[in-house]
């Protein structure tokens, strides 16, 4: 039974009301307060003209979105990629065994390594670096050379996320499943893996969103992607737009992943909370 | 030895120290086959180490354990996960996977270290968890059980296994004092269907209704053991008073 005071009620509901609408009326104001105070500078003729010109946009658009779909590609060959190889870091860097010890320093100085350094750094160096060896059988192809490289690069970085997933979970859980007789390798396939991988989850697709921007860094290695392609567009007319018009598609695919984490991070938290109470 | 009962658990000499702290110095503890074995002790005098150390948790520095006559837990070259399969731990925490529902908790050993099927495995483990009164909270997750269904789960999920030897490890003493009873009195009918049991305790009275012989742990030797109604009305060493008086207040 739940008894709730009418009077209490209606005064919640009246309050809310209020608060919507002091937000929205201010979202608004503030909103027309920038637009005015903007296009009242002396230079923002010229501004719009160069940047938020709509023939230009117009024209450039197709263009760009077609060039983008290498910038998807990219990021749909590279995310599995990154999935496997940083779990299968990250477990090796929890290997306590002493025969493990070789394994477990070359996985450590390559995190240390590829964290260290800057992502169009090691696009660089291998997108020109390695076609340039002249290798018999090596592919000399600019995107799988800058593929390669955001996959090293971000396996560090999510290693070290999955690392941080498996010393979340509580050395009980592991003692527990040993108890019972399973293997090490079973205690992390079943045991330990699943909620750390849960664990992890923010983050990880906090990564992604990074991911999906950092495919536009292949750029410097010459082949059409978006960038490249608002790049070429912009020195033939003399005209930025089109630069505005691939930040506006980078954002288009962004925003929805980046609600979507926030989503499955309030849900876990509020399923955290609702656990705690039991 | 009388006949029908063996030695199912022989723990001779066992040392064990933690960053140059002794925790167990020499300890010796024989355990029959269905008798229970209950475990007193202050907090420190090496109870959870002693139950830890017998099915391999924690590696001894010295001494031997040898279960049923012929498994040496103790020996470095041996292969704990099958030692395991035969000893089952029940922990204070319960530690149950919060990823998997109850039965799930119950069948996972089974399936992953017994290779029983998966549809076998879910009959045998709703049936055990039928037995303990759980059959309505098989398909719930760890953080909606109360604690006592919590601990009983823990128990049931050690038992899927069907071990020789339990160890229980203070496994009431998380528990909300009106849930207690429901999980003593789990342990109690494995005790009456002849399960061997060893059970670090602080439940005085239960340890009295249903121990074959109790031991009193002090410093990390069992100085006192007997039957439970020489322990409790005639103790002989004045270590085992003093503890008792406190205890039983």
């Amino acid at each position: 039974m739940v008894y709730k005071d009418p009077v209490r009620q209606a005064l919640a509901r009246r309050t809310a009301r209020r608060n919507a609408l002091v937000g929205m009326g201010s979202l608004i104001g503030f909103t027309l307060v920038v637009v005015v105070l903007v296009s009242q500078t002396p230079g923002w003729p010229v501004v719009q003209e160069t940047f938020f010109n709509r023939e230009e946009f117009v024209s450039s658009l197709p263009g760009l979105l077609k060039a983008f779909l290498l910038n998807v590609k990219i990021f749909l060959i590279a995310e599995p990629l990154i999935l496997v190889f940083s779990l299968l870091i990250a477990l090796t860097r929890t290997l306590r065994s002493p025969i493990f010890l070789p394994l477990r320093v070359v996985a450590t100085i390559y995190v240390d390594v590829f964290r260290g350094v800057p992502t169009i750094l090691v696009i660089f160096l291998l997108g020109f670096g390695v076609p340039a060896l002249r290798l018999q059988g090596v592919p000399t192809d600019p995107v799988f050379w800058g593929t390669a490289a955001l996959v090293l690069s971000y396996t560090a970085y999510v290693a070290e996320v999955f690392r941080a997933g498996i010393g979340s979970v509580h050395p009980s859980q592991r003692m527990a499943a040993r108890s019972l007789g399973l293997s090490i390798w079973q205690t992390n396939r079943y045991v330990v893996l699943p909620q750390a991988v849960r664990n992890v989850v923010p983050p990880l697709l906090n990564d992604f969103i990074s991911l999906q921007k950092d495919t536009a860094l292949v750029a410097v290695l010459g082949p059409i992607e978006v960038l490249r392609q608002a790049q070429i567009d912009a020195s033939s007319s003399f005209n930025y737009t089109p630069y505005v018009a691939a930040a506006l598609i980078f954002i288009a695919l962004t925003i929805p992943m980046t609600r979507f984490a926030d989503w499955i991070q309030g849900r876990m938290s509020k399923r955290q909370r609702a656990g705690s109470v039991a | 030895m009388t006949s029908g009962t063996h030695a199912l658990l022989e723990v001779s000499g066992i040392w064990k120290s933690f960053d140059d702290h002794p925790v167990l110095r020499g300890l010796d503890l024989h355990v029959d086959q269905h008798q229970a074995v209950v475990l007193i002790g202050a907090s420190g005098s090496g109870k959870s180490t002693l139950l830890r150390c017998i099915n391999g948790l924690e590696s001894v520095d010295a001494g031997r354990i040898l279960l049923d006559g012929n498994v040496e837990v103790t020996q470095p070259s041996i292969d704990l996960d099958k030692v395991r399969r035969r000893v089952g731990i029940v922990f204070q925490s319960y530690n149950l996977f919060p990823h998997m529902t109850v039965l799930e908790n119950v069948m996972l050993a089974p399936r992953k270290v017994r290779g029983t099927s998966g549809g076998a495995a879910r009959d045998e483990a709703r049936a055990l968890l039928a037995r303990f009164g759980l059959e309505a909270k098989a398909d719930e997750y760890p953080d909606r059980l109360s604690g006592g269904q919590a601990q009983r789960a823990a128990i049931v999920r050690a038992l899927a296994m069907q071990p020789e030897l339990m160890l229980f490890d203070e496994i009431t003493s998380a528990l909300d004092p009106l849930l207690v009873g429901e999980v003593l009195d789990a342990v109690r009918e494995l005790k009456l269907e002849g399960l061997t049991i060893v059970m670090a305790t602080h439940e005085m009275g239960f340890a009295r209704d249903v121990a074959d012989r109790v031991c009193f742990l002090h410093e990390g030797v069992v100085l006192e053991q007997g039957p439970p109604e020489a322990i409790f009305s005639s103790p002989e060493k004045q270590q085992t008073r003093d503890f008792l008086a406190r205890v039983l207040g």
